[in-house]
C-alpha cells in the first residue's frame, strides 16, 4: 500500500484539491481513497483500466461528493473507464501528465470552460447553462465536443 | 468525432458524455441507464469517454500530499490489523448456530436416554405384572385339573347324597357359556345303556331345529363328564333348553324320542 501511494497519492491529492480547494478536505478524500483500496483490494481490476487514471476519477468523484456535501454518490464498483497511458512508471506518468495537460490546451476556450465546470465543480449542465447563460443544447454540444477534442490531441502524435 | 457511437445511437452521444461527467440530470439518467444496460457499444463509448474524463484529472498540477498524510495513512491501516485480532477473539462469542451442535446432540442423547430409562421401568413393572398374572393362571389350571381328575378318576368314589325315602334319580348339570359356545357336561346317576346305545346331547334354539351337541356314556357309577372339542353351537345362540336322548352309537344329527332329561336354557 506504501508503494501505491508513493505511486498514485500526487494525481488523487491534486485533483482533491483542485475539487475542493481546501487542503484538509483533500486530505480526507486521499486517506478515504487510499483505505477503501486497501480494505478491498479486488474492487480494482486491470478491465477498468488503468489504475493511476482510475484512482483520479474515484478521487474527483469522492471530493465531487464531499463538495456538494452529499452521500458518495458513486460506487467503486461503477468506474470502468477506457483511457490508454502509462502511469505505472515514473517515467511514463510525467509524459501521460504532460500530454494531456498539452491536449487540454488544444480543446477550445468555450468547451474547455463548460467541462471544467462539469467536472471540477460537479454542476450539472442544466446548472452550468444558468450559471453562464449559455442554451442548454449549447453546453450539451460543448462539453460532448470538449471530450472528443481531448481524445483525439492524446492520439496525435 | 461521432465514430464510436452506432448508427441510430446519435441522440445518446451528448448524454453520454454528460453521464460520464455526473453532469447529467438525474431525469435524464433513467432512461440512458435502461439503454445502457442493452446496448454494449454505448457502454463501451460511455468508458471511452469517462477514459476522456480522467485525463482531464491527470491534467491537473498541484502541490504533493502532505507527509503527514502517508503517516496518517499507514497508522490508519496498522489500527485497523490491530483491530482484526480482536475480531478474532470475538468470534467464539458469536459463534454460528452449528457450532452448538454437540450441545444440541448431548441434549438429545440424555433425553433420549431418560426415556429409555423410563420406557425400561414401565416394560419392567409391565412383566412382573404379566409373570403374576401367570403364576395365578398356573395355580387356577393346577387346581381345575386336579378337580378334572379327581371327577374322572377310575378309583374314585362318587357318592351321592339323596333323601333316604327317595331313590336316587339321574341328573345332568351343564354349565355353556353362550359368549364362546363352549359348554360342559357332568352327569350323574344316569341309566346303564343298552349295548350300541350312547346318550347325546341336544341344544334346542328358540328357532330352529335342535342341534347335536356330544355324546356320552356313563361309568359303572353312573357318572358322566362331557366337554366338546369344537363346540358346534354357534357363539350367542339363544338357548330354549337342553335336552338328552339315548340314541345308536355314534349319535344322530336328530333327536330319536322320547327325551330321557331335559332343562330349561334360560
Amino acid at each position: 500500500m506504501a508503494q501505491l501511494y508513493d505511486r498514485y497519492s500526487g494525481i488523487v491529492y491534486s485533483v482533491a484539491l483542485r475539487v475542493l480547494n481546501d487542503t484538509g478536505a483533500a486530505e480526507d478524500v486521499l486517506q478515504e481513497v487510499f483505505l477503501q483500496l486497501w480494505r478491498n483490494p479486488n474492487v480494482f481490476d486491470a478491465g477498468r483500466g488503468s489504475l493511476g487514471a482510475w484512482l483520479s476519477v474515484i478521487a474527483r468523484n469522492r471530493a465531487i461528493d464531499a463538495l456538494r456535501k452529499r452521500k458518495p454518490m458513486t460506487d467503486f464498483d461503477n468506474v470502468v473507464l477506457a483511457v490508454e497511458c502509462n502511469l505505472e512508471s515514473e517515467a511514463g506518468r510525467k509524459v501521460s501528465i504532460e500530454k494531456a495537460r498539452a491536449a487540454l490546451t488544444k480543446v477550445p476556450a468555450d468547451q474547455r470552460k463548460a467541462l471544467e465546470l462539469a467536472f471540477f465543480q460537479g454542476l450539472t449542465h442544466t446548472e452550468i447553462a444558468a450559471k453562464t447563460g449559455e442554451p442548454l443544447g449549447t453546453i450539451k454540444t460543448r462539453i460532448r465536443a470538449a471530450l472528443t477534442a481531448l481524445r483525439k490531441a492524446m492520439t496525435e502524435k | 468525432m461521432n465514430d464510436k457511437i452506432q448508427p441510430g445511437h446519435e441522440q445518446y452521444a451528448e448524454d453520454l458524455a454528460l453521464y460520464a461527467l455526473g453532469a447529467l440530470e438525474a431525469g435524464s439518467c433513467a432512461q440512458l441507464e435502461l439503454h445502457l444496460k442493452d446496448c454494449p457499444a454505448c457502454r463501451s463509448e460511455l468508458a471511452a469517454l469517462r477514459g476522456d474524463a480522467a485525463l482531464l484529472a491527470l491534467s491537473v498540477s498541484g502541490p504533493a500530499p502532505p507527509q503527514r498524510s502517508r503517516q496518517r495513512l499507514l497508522s490508519a491501516i496498522a489500527d485497523i490489523k490491530k483491530e482484526q485480532p480482536v475480531a478474532v477473539r470475538a468470534i467464539p462469542v458469536r459463534r454460528p448456530w452449528w457450532s452448538f451442535a454437540p450441545v444440541f446432540a448431548s441434549l438429545v442423547l440424555a433425553v433420549i436416554a431418560i426415556l429409555l430409562v423410563r420406557e425400561n421401568t414401565n416394560l419392567k413393572q409391565a412383566n412382573e405384572q404379566l409373570t403374576a398374572q401367570m403364576i395365578q393362571a398356573d395355580k387356577e389350571s393346577q387346581k381345575a385339573r386336579e378337580i378334572m381328575a379327581l371327577i374322572t378318576a377310575q378309583d374314585a368314589v362318587h357318592v351321592s347324597l339323596v333323601s333316604t325315602k327317595t331313590p336316587p334319580a339321574p341328573h345332568i348339570k351343564t354349565i355353556y357359556q353362550p359368549r364362546t359356545g363352549r359348554l360342559v357336561l357332568m352327569a350323574s346317576n344316569l341309566d346303564p345303556l343298552p349295548a350300541g346305545k350312547t346318550y347325546e346331547l341336544w341344544l334346542i334354539p328358540k328357532s330352529g331345529a335342535p342341534m347335536p351337541a356330544g355324546l356320552f356314556k356313563p361309568d359303572a357309577h353312573g357318572m358322566a363328564m362331557m366337554m366338546p372339542e369344537n363346540p358346534e353351537v354357534p357363539a350367542w345362540t339363544e338357548l330354549k333348553a337342553f335336552a338328552v336322548t339315548v340314541e345308536p352309537e355314534g349319535g344322530t344329527t336328530t333327536p330319536t324320542m322320547p327325551i330321557v332329561l331335559m332343562g330349561s336354557g334360560q
